[in-house]
């Protein structure tokens, strides 16, 4: 039988029961669609994280205290070891030769009231280095100064959110805000970055610690939340760690149990990226078993199609078709379907994909990645499947005996 | 060599714990270009005989060949060949499909070998029967008559050695059936095309040159016709059909 003709003949036999025939394709179209969709998913927000990670710098660790001690409650030390003369202490040359900069950082929240408007921001108490560790860039005005730090000076820098939330497309740089009732002056405006990062206030840390956070520490003993240290090189990361340790080591005078902890940005990202790997997997394992479901649909209608066509297959076989003849024309049927059913499928994922980008869903903002690798997978899958769940049918039908297959009604 | 030489075939279905003997060894001669029918009552084997001469089936014992072939050691593929290539079966159900027209139909059986012009083929078999007007009609929308002749058509048009018609009026009027019988006659007498009906009606037989008696699985008569009725396909022409 030639490829054309067979090709012709499954079409025929599909095309003769179209209710039945759309009915299986649907099985097939969901399962692939959502494989397509569900991994779109997974790939964008894997993709998002790996996105926010990388924006923040590269080869960068980060220092955070911890409570030390393993009291059931909490006896031992505070949280509170890490100040901003460790921060500076890691600048030495002579101790950490690998590390090239550091950002220590106080983290607040507050209102933030301009002359017409206010919002919710994140107040951040930061340093003159923050800007480049952090990757952020100044889109107005000026960043914080040392000299603003020294001296704990009443300035912001507003995150281009902020500054859009309160005066619109106008230049902030002058303007006059309120922090948590503190006034501050307004001398720059930050390049939009994405995300939370936009959603900022930065102020010298300083001055968040002795206006904003009520620390009453004395002069250098501000305490510090995160100190972001930026290492010499991407190849230096593990160099700067060891440097770091000791050096805080020291000066925490500790002989057992670190009252900090470091991460490794490399570290973070492995992290996230096992765990999103892991709930892709999950994911598509989740679809898979709707792709299964489809191809168990196909064999079932494959099974009911070779019962009712018993005598097809009888008189087939009485005009000389052999065996292969007729397992052909059933698997061509089965592949027929799942193939149709996989590319619709794929269609439709695509379409899902594309309305579903960008889009808030259950307060999630959703970014979905089409991947076409993942596509032709779920074509071939589907193959697969109609060449799986098709041979057992399509082998009953080849194998019924003409004489008793011409007999049966 | 005759064309088919059947030698103590025997066929043995096991029903249940009971051998069956459909045919309980049967030997006979077909000539090429015989016009043979085949009588008995229902269970005397002659469908069975029709299966194994048609090469839907193979004897259990004894030795049947086809223009010289051995058929009994043949694969399956073999069969479906022999099938193919050199037997046209006329069913007395007709077995068209009826999802497909007229010509797809008789295409069916060009569907299964190395066949060019398919088409064409299919559409010159059906002139040859003389329903080339009807070629994209489905069998729901042909007369029974018609549908035997496309089934005729469909029989022809691999060109076979041997058309085997099992009851091929037993669901016609008698217009109808002497259409067929005339088709048959004419096949055999123009085209010497080697034809072996199975009937019980005796009217038919008669129109056929040999008649063998089956019973019980074993040739009981067989008999030359010596003056065979000619078919003439047109009612008022019957009376006078008789020669």
């Amino acid at each position: 039988m030639s490829p054309m003709a067979l090709l012709k003949t499954a079409w025929f036999s599909i095309g003769s029961n179209k209710l039945r025939t759309g009915l299986t394709l649907l099985g097939m179209i969901i399962g692939v669609a959502a494989v397509i969709s569900l991994m779109a998913i997974g790939r964008g927000s894997q993709n998002f994280i790996t996105n926010r990670i990388e924006s923040l710098g590269s080869a960068l660790l980060f220092v955070r205290p911890m409570s030390t001690g393993a009291g059931m409650f909490g006896g031992g030390g505070d949280a509170d070891d890490l100040t901003l003369d460790d921060a500076y202490a890691l600048l030495d040359a002579t101790f950490a030769p690998s590390v090239l900069a550091v950002a220590p950082e106080i983290q607040t929240n507050g209102q933030v009231v301009a002359a017409d408007a206010n919002t919710f921001a994140q107040i951040y108490g930061v340093t003159h280095d923050y800007l480049d560790v952090r990757n952020f860039e100044i889109h107005n005005g000026m960043f914080i100064s040392p000299a603003h730090v020294t001296n704990g000076s009443r300035v912001a820098v507003l995150g281009s959110d902020v500054t859009e939330t309160l005066y619109g497309a106008r230049d902030p740089v002058g303007q006059t805000i309120r922090l948590n009732q503190r006034v501050f002056t307004v001398i720059g405006g930050l390049e939009s970055k994405g995300g939370s990062d936009d959603r900022r206030v930065l102020v010298p840390i300083t001055t968040a610690a002795e206006r904003l956070t009520r620390q009453r520490a004395g002069q250098g003993r501000v305490n510090v939340q995160t100190i972001t240290v930026k290492a010499a090189g991407a190849d230096l990361v593990d160099e700067a760690m060891a440097e770091v340790t000791t050096l805080l080591r020291l000066r925490h005078r500790i002989t057992d149990e670190d009252d900090f902890t470091i991460a490794n940005q490399q570290d973070a990202l492995d992290t996230l990226n096992e765990t999103n790997e892991t709930f892709a997997l999950f994911l598509g394992a989740i679809a898979g078993i709707s792709l299964l479901v489809g191809g168990i649909g196909i064999m079932n209608i494959m099974l009911v199609s070779v019962t009712e066509r018993t005598r097809e297959i009888g008189i087939r076989k009485a005009l000389g078709a052999k065996r292969r003849d007729i397992m052909l024309q059933f698997v061509t049927e089965a592949l027929f379907l799942s193939i149709a059913g996989g590319g619709i499928g794929v269609g439709i994922g695509a379409l899902l994909t594309r309305i579903a980008n960008g889009r808030n869903i259950a307060g999630q903002n959703v970014e979905t990645v089409f991947s076409s690798d993942i596509a032709l997978l779920a074509l071939g899958v589907s193959a697969i499947i109609g060449l799986f769940f098709g041979i057992y049918p399509a082998a009953r039908a080849s194998a019924l005996h003409p004489i008793e297959a011409l007999r049966h009604d | 060599m005759a064309l088919i030489e059947l030698e103590q075939v025997t066929k043995i279905y096991r029903i249940g714990m009971v051998d069956v003997f459909a045919l309980n060894g049967v030997s006979l001669a077909i000539e090429q270009g015989e016009m043979t029918a085949i009588m008995g009552p229902s269970g005397s084997g002659k469908s069975t005989l029709m299966n194994i001469l048609g090469c839907l089936d193979v004897p259990s014992s004894g030795s049947y060949r086809l223009e010289g072939d051995e058929v009994g050691s043949w694969t399956d593929g073999q069969l479906a060949e022999t099938r193919n290539r050199r037997v046209g079966f006329v069913f007395q159900t007709y077995n068209l499909l009826p999802r497909l027209t007229a010509s797809a139909n008789v295409e069916l059986a060009l569907l299964y070998g190395r066949s060019r012009n398919a088409k064409q083929r299919a559409l010159q078999a059906l002139d040859s029967v003389g329903l080339r007007a009807r070629a994209a009609h489905r069998p729901a929308q042909l007369s029974g008559g018609e549908q035997q002749r496309v089934g005729i058509a469909r029989a022809l048009v691999k060109d076979p050695v041997l058309l085997l018609a099992d009851e091929p009026t037993g669901n016609l009027d008698s217009r109808s059936s002497n259409e067929i019988i005339a088709m048959l006659q004419r096949l055999n007498r123009d085209q010497g095309l080697t034809v072996i009906v199975v009937t019980h009606e005796p009217d038919i037989a008669e129109h056929t040159r040999r008649v063998i008696q089956f019973s019980d699985g074993k040739v009981v008569s067989d008999r030359p016709v010596p003056n065979p009725r000619t078919a003439i396909a047109d009612r008022n022409a019957q009376e006078g059909s008789a020669s």
